[in-house]
């Protein structure tokens, strides 16, 4: 066993059991860490499949900013729920259990099914540096780029309006008091 | 160097167990969660098969990827706040008031 192959089936080992850990944690803090896990051990995935500049991207936009914003709404609302309590209806578990392995088998049969050789050569790719992603993207994707900058936009006023405090909400606190709007 | 098949199949490892978390847990930021995670399962798929064919493209997409994902964070995560305000719960089967 080489020494790459193995240091892929531990990360993946690991990027696993951090994906189970998110679903089966009772606290949402401890699934949102888990899910901080798996998306690290992704990035260094990204980092082994030449594309540097999306394993930086994604620890930067996954673990620095999703992970944080789950974890401040997990604060603000507790987030709390009795998901294991013996009134949930067991035959729903069992339900959700099956169809999640129907679909691991049809995906896992897919991909096994056919096989790729080792892939010719991706010097093309120039390691995913940031150089080479950023000529294609302003110049071949240039328009999605600037669509991109769109959505977020848009993204940013609908969860401003979406977070807004309703009408007389924050009374006594007077940098949030309603009249001051 | 690893094949791309490994890749595919731990991405589809990950992806079910995402899908079986959006179908078995009842908290709305758990299933929020999940989807993120299938979301970067599909991510893993998109730029091991960049690497297979050599080709960029792979990875653009990737990148807007997650830029659509950290919109849909945004928006998804104020929605659940504002409902929050509401309803006091975040359990998806009491958010029921658009089921016929």
């Amino acid at each position: 066993m080489s020494l790459s192959l193995l240091f892929f089936l531990v990360i993946g080992a690991v990027s696993l059991a951090a994906a189970f850990g998110v679903v089966v944690s009772r606290q949402p803090v401890h699934s949102a860490l888990f899910l901080l896990v798996n998306f690290a051990t992704l990035a260094v995935l990204y980092v082994t499949l030449d594309a540097q500049f999306l394993a930086a991207a994604q620890v930067i936009v996954y673990a620095g900013g999703i992970v944080i914003l789950i974890l401040f709404v997990i604060m603000l609302i507790g987030g709390e729920t009795n998901d294991f309590s013996a009134a949930q209806r067991t035959w729903s578990r069992l339900v959700g259990l099956g169809l999640g392995l129907i679909l691991l088998i049809g995906l896992g049969y897919s991909a096994v099914q056919r096989l790729m050789p080792l892939p010719a050569d991706s010097t093309a790719l120039q390691g995913g540096a940031p150089k080479v992603v950023g000529l294609e993207l302003f110049t071949n994707y240039i328009l999605p780029f600037e669509l991109v900058g769109v959505l977020l936009l848009v993204a940013l006023l609908g969860a401003l309006v979406m977070g807004r405090q309703p009408e007389g909400a924050g009374e006594g606190i007077p940098s949030v008091k309603a009249s001051d709007r | 160097m690893i094949p791309t098949s490994y890749y595919l199949i731990l991405a589809a490892l990950i992806f079910a167990i995402g899908a079986t978390g959006v179908l078995v847990r009842r908290n709305a930021l758990i299933i929020f969660m999940c989807v993120e995670m299938m979301l970067n399962s599909v991510n893993l798929t998109l730029i091991a098969l960049s690497r297979q064919w050599g080709n960029l493209n792979g990875q653009i997409f990737v990148f807007m990827i997650m830029a659509v994902a950290a919109a849909e964070v945004a928006v998804g995560l104020a929605i659940l706040i504002a409902n929050t305000r509401h309803r006091k719960s975040i359990n998806i089967d009491e958010i029921n008031l658009l089921k016929w």
